[in-house]
């Protein structure tokens, strides 16, 4: 089967250049917006000149293997310099470099304009998710990767998007310019749209910029192009480009999200309730160290099944939770989880695993997580 | 005073000790040669076992034998070990065995020095590679080791990574003090600087380059100690540093790093080009300019590889420009070997094979490294499968292709018997084959958008990944042929005469085949003959 398969693929790699559309498959894209159209025409330019020189060298190098193969009776020649000749391919090779070195500086230049843009988006990379905030609307939130586990391990099949596809994309207005502003928050990251020609490292303390400018709508896919860690295949980008009031309608959405989210750190809690979105929580961004059944991957990350801290130190837990821990995987939630999330997650780890019959049980609802973040101001 | 006199004759004249103290207080620099070819040639099959495992996980999506973790630590350790552990030894090897012999010198300049140079290397990756059964596993953050993945968020046996990374770094600061005294002191007469042979030339320019970036590597790894044990913040943004001063330090060592592993090899590559075609190396001079220039050009083009860090535009430009430059001696050395070829009288013997595959492959390599430096093309290559199919073009086909070709070439005159021609032949075919099913595909999948490092890959990049995987097990499987061919050569080959290649020229061919144990102890003289080649 596998045989089949090589065969037919050997005979595509051979063949595709001659056909089209196989052709885009395996070439840089051409990308949605003039920058990068640009860069792809740049590419393609430097790229043909580099297959006719190679194709130059490498066929006169043919030639000389049949040409001047030892024949019996022919002396070879002696002469070991020509400084007519060097010196003319050595200026030659300089012409070659100038006339590439051109067009390279104009699209530089192009690509590297900063002018403040229509709309700001404040981009974090955080080990191993990304983190949009809209700087104008104060809206703010995380993009996981949404492929499963049993994709990943070849137990659910694999569809079209495998490990191009997120819980939530970040979305652009089209014809806008759309500024943004790269940071991270732990490691070095890099965020990577080939359809906009924006590669730009997200660097801890430093904040970079780019921008694009799309204007047809569109979903883009890219992925985290800096080794980050355990899980940097798994941090893809994905970013829609939607009409104007499309964009509004979305912006609308989250601020309305975020007033409920307001409300709901003032409601009556049950344990069943904050058990359930405390599950879904964990399952979503804590089981990735410290696993399913809270054993961990001892000694860096540490078990939450049996833990003294989680039975019985509830402050200190959501201390944790909170602050992150320094010199470890374990980061601040704080921005991340709302206080419902995180007091929910808290409540089902002092809950689950048998926690509850070797610890105090007690649970914790969100105004306590409001509680000591304004203590903390 | 007369004794030690007398006891440094006796020395003189009698062979090797014998057994295993032969090697450990060896201080010839042919067993050194050799202690460091055979080194370089078993860390070439540890190296090669982790790129088998990266190529099986990578065979088709989807999780396969190994986890995340597992698989960063294999990249990782696969760089380091074919960096330091096999192209770089190798290629001292190679100085230890040759330089001597090519010009007229008894041995090394300071034999004790290389004896050292050479034993603290098992030391350092016996460290490194002890990382694997350490807690927290092997270092896990790329050969590249970007702060502050490779500090603050490091497993902890990053300790015992810094420790063997200053080993390897004394070590290549040993050797080349060596190589540069030997070279300026222990000429035979009447070999004037201007009739070295060029892989004499290549080592004394990459010794130079040595001891000014080691250094600078060793300081990299210092300052992250200091981060990681001593509360410093040279990199941690935290406390005020500056994580991409890092990639600046590591970029200034990294590059000119890259030329320490190719320059050697266009010395080999000229010598077997001359023999083969019958006819002097074309353009002696230039092919020295070449090397200077690009030795010196490469100090200077170090953030090519930070295109993407935010830099400003100045900045950008700059080192767009100086990076295109360094392609101008590049060509002139590749029209060079096209020249010497050029009205001789040419045979394909195994060296040949490989010298010429060196020349059109190292050509393929250096014209994807010209689209790299184009720096706004490059936000589209930069760590993408285009990167990794670029340089180990380079160092596959080109570095260690030139190893090899090395070892035919030389083979018969250190061991003074010959290889089996058609078991090499055979080895080329395959290696050239399979080398090219490996590494030109990925060129596509890089274009395409894979991103390097990634232990799964989207749908899209699958043909192409099962492709690379099927050429890469097939050129690992070639590389043990090349194994039973040297034990071959060694325990079974025919009588090689003195003169080995009939187009050969230069000192090392005057001596028999194998050569006494010590060599030139009087040195030609060379004031009225030549000794180029
Ligand atoms: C004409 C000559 C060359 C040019 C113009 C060139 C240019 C470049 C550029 C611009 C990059 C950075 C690409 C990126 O990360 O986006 C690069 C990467 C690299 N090059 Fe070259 N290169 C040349 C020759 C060589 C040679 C001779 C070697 C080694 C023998 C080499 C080894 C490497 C390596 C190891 C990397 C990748 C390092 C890493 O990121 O892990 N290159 N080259
Ligand atoms: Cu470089």
């Amino acid at each position: 089967m596998y045989l089949k398969k090589f065969i037919l693929c050997l005979t595509a790699l051979f063949l595709s250049p001659l056909s089209f559309s196989a052709w885009d498959d395996i070439n840089m894209t051409p990308g949605v917006n003039a920058i990068a159209q640009e860069i792809f025409g740049l590419h393609m330019t430097i790229f043909w000149i580099c297959v006719v020189i190679g194709a130059l060298v490498l066929g006169f190098m043919v030639f000389l293997i049949i040409k001047y193969r030892k024949k019996e009776g022919v002396e070879p020649a002696d002469f070991d310099d020509n400084p007519k000749l060097e010196l003319t391919w050595t200026i030659l090779f300089a012409v070659i470099l100038v006339g590439m070195a051109i067009p390279a500086t104009t699209t530089m230049i192009k690509a590297y304009d900063d002018e403040e843009g229509d709309i700001n988006i404040l981009i974090t990379g955080h080990q191993w998710k990304w983190q949009y905030e809209y700087m104008e609307d104060e809206v703010s939130f995380f993009s996981n990767l949404l492929t499963s586990l049993d994709a990943r391990n070849n137990i659910a099949p694999k569809t079209e998007n495998y490990l191009l596809e997120v819980d939530e994309p970040l979305v652009i207005p089209v014809n806008k310019r759309v500024r943004f502003l790269i940071t991270a928050n732990d490691v070095i990251h890099s965020w990577w749209v080939p359809d906009f020609a924006v590669k730009q490292d997200a660097i801890p303390g430093f904040i970079n910029t780019a921008w694009t400018y799309v204007d047809e709508p569109g979903v883009y896919r890219g992925q985290c192009t800096e080794l980050c860690g355990v899980y940097h295949g798994y941090m893809p980008i994905v970013v829609k480009a939607v009409s104007d009031s499309e964009y509004k309608d979305f912006i609308q959405g989250k601020r309305d999200l975020k007033a409920q989210q307001a409300l709901l750190t003032e409601k009556l809690w049950e344990t069943d309730e904050l058990f359930a979105i405390g599950e879904e929580v964990y399952l979503k961004n804590c089981v990735a160290c410290h696993q399913v059944n809270g054993a961990g991957i001892p000694p860096v990350f540490p078990a939450l099944a049996g833990s003294e801290i989680v039975m019985n130190d509830k402050g200190r837990q959501v201390e944790i939770l909170m602050e992150g821990v320094q010199g470890a995987a374990m980061q601040s939630y704080a921005e991340q989880l709302t206080e419902v999330e995180i007091a929910a997650v808290i409540t089902y780890t002092r809950k689950a695993w048998g926690n509850d019959a070797g610890g105090d049980g007690e649970i914790v609802v969100p105004k306590e997580i409001l509680d000591y973040k304004n203590n903390k101001l | 005073m007369s004794a030690v006199i007398e006891g440094h004759h006796d020395d003189h004249h009698h062979g090797p000790a014998k057994g295993i103290t032969r090697w450990l207080y060896t201080t010839n620099h042919k067993d050194i040669g050799s202690l460091y070819l055979w080194f370089s040639f078993i860390m070439l099959f540890i190296g090669g076992a982790m790129a088998m495992v990266i190529r099986a996980e990578l065979f088709e999506p989807g999780s396969q034998i190994v986890s995340p973790e597992f698989y960063n630590q294999m990249v990782t350790n696969h760089g380091l070990i074919m960096v330091f552990g096999v192209i770089m030894p190798a290629f001292v090897g190679l100085a230890n065995w040759l330089i001597p012999m090519q010009i007229g010198a008894p041995d090394m300049a300071l034999p004790r020095l290389n004896n050292l140079s050479f034993w603290i290397l098992p030391a350092a990756f016996g460290v490194l590679l002890a990382t694997f059964f350490m807690e927290g596993g092997a270092p896990n953050f790329g050969w590249t080791f970007y702060a502050p993945l490779s500090t603050e968020y490091a497993p902890p046996t990053v300790t015992y990574f810094i420790f063997a990374v200053h080993i390897m770094g004394a070590s290549s600061i040993m050797g080349s003090i060596n190589v540069i005294t030997t070279i300026l002191n222990m000429r035979a007469p009447g070999m004037t600087l201007m009739k070295m042979p060029l892989f004499v030339w290549s080592w004394l320019i990459t010794a130079y380059l040595l001891i000014a970036v080691m250094p600078v590597l060793a300081g990299a790894v210092t300052m992250m100690l200091m981060d990681i044990h001593f509360g410093t913040s040279f990199f941690k943004a935290g406390g005020g540093g500056d994580p991409v001063l890092f990639q600046h330090i590591f970029w200034f060592f990294g590059h000119p790093e890259v030329y320490i592993m190719i320059l050697p090899a266009f010395g080999i590559v000229s010598h077997i080009i001359e023999t083969f075609s019958r006819k002097p190396i074309f353009g002696y001079d230039s092919m020295v300019y070449a090397i200077a220039s690009i030795a010196l050009l490469s100090f200077v083009v170090w953030a090519h590889h930070m295109f993407t860090v935010g830099m400003p535009i100045a900045g950008e430009l700059f080192f767009m420009y100086s990076t295109m430059l360094i392609a101008i001696p590049t060509g002139v050395k590749v029209f060079n070997w096209l020249s010497t070829m050029f009205k001789g009288s040419l045979t394909f013997e195994t060296p040949m094979l490989f010298a010429i595959a060196f020349v059109a492959l190292f050509t393929i390599g250096g014209l994807s490294g010209l689209m790299l430096a184009i720096a706004p093309a490059d936000f589209q290559y930069h760590d993408t499968y285009f990167v990794v199919a670029h340089f180990h073009y380079v160092l596959v086909p080109g570095a260690l292709f030139s190893i090899i070709a090395a070892v035919y070439y030389w083979l018969p005159k250190w061991t003074g018997y010959m290889y089996d021609e058609f078991m090499g032949k055979t080895h080329f075919w395959l290696s050239f084959v399979s080398v090219n099913l490996t590494f030109f595909p990925m060129h596509f999948v890089g274009l395409a958008g894979m991103p390097r490092r990634i232990p799964d890959y989207a749908m899209q990049f699958a043909d192409y990944n099962m492709i690379v995987s099927v050429g890469a097990f097939l050129f690992g499987l070639s590389q043990l042929l090349f194994l039973y061919v040297v034990l071959k050569a060694i325990f079974y080959g025919k009588k090689a005469t003195g003169q080995v290649w009939e187009g050969a020229q230069g000192l090392e061919w005057t001596l028999d085949s194998p050569p006494a144990y010590h060599t030139f102890e009087t040195p030609p003289n060379l004031e009225a003959g030549e000794a180029k080649g």
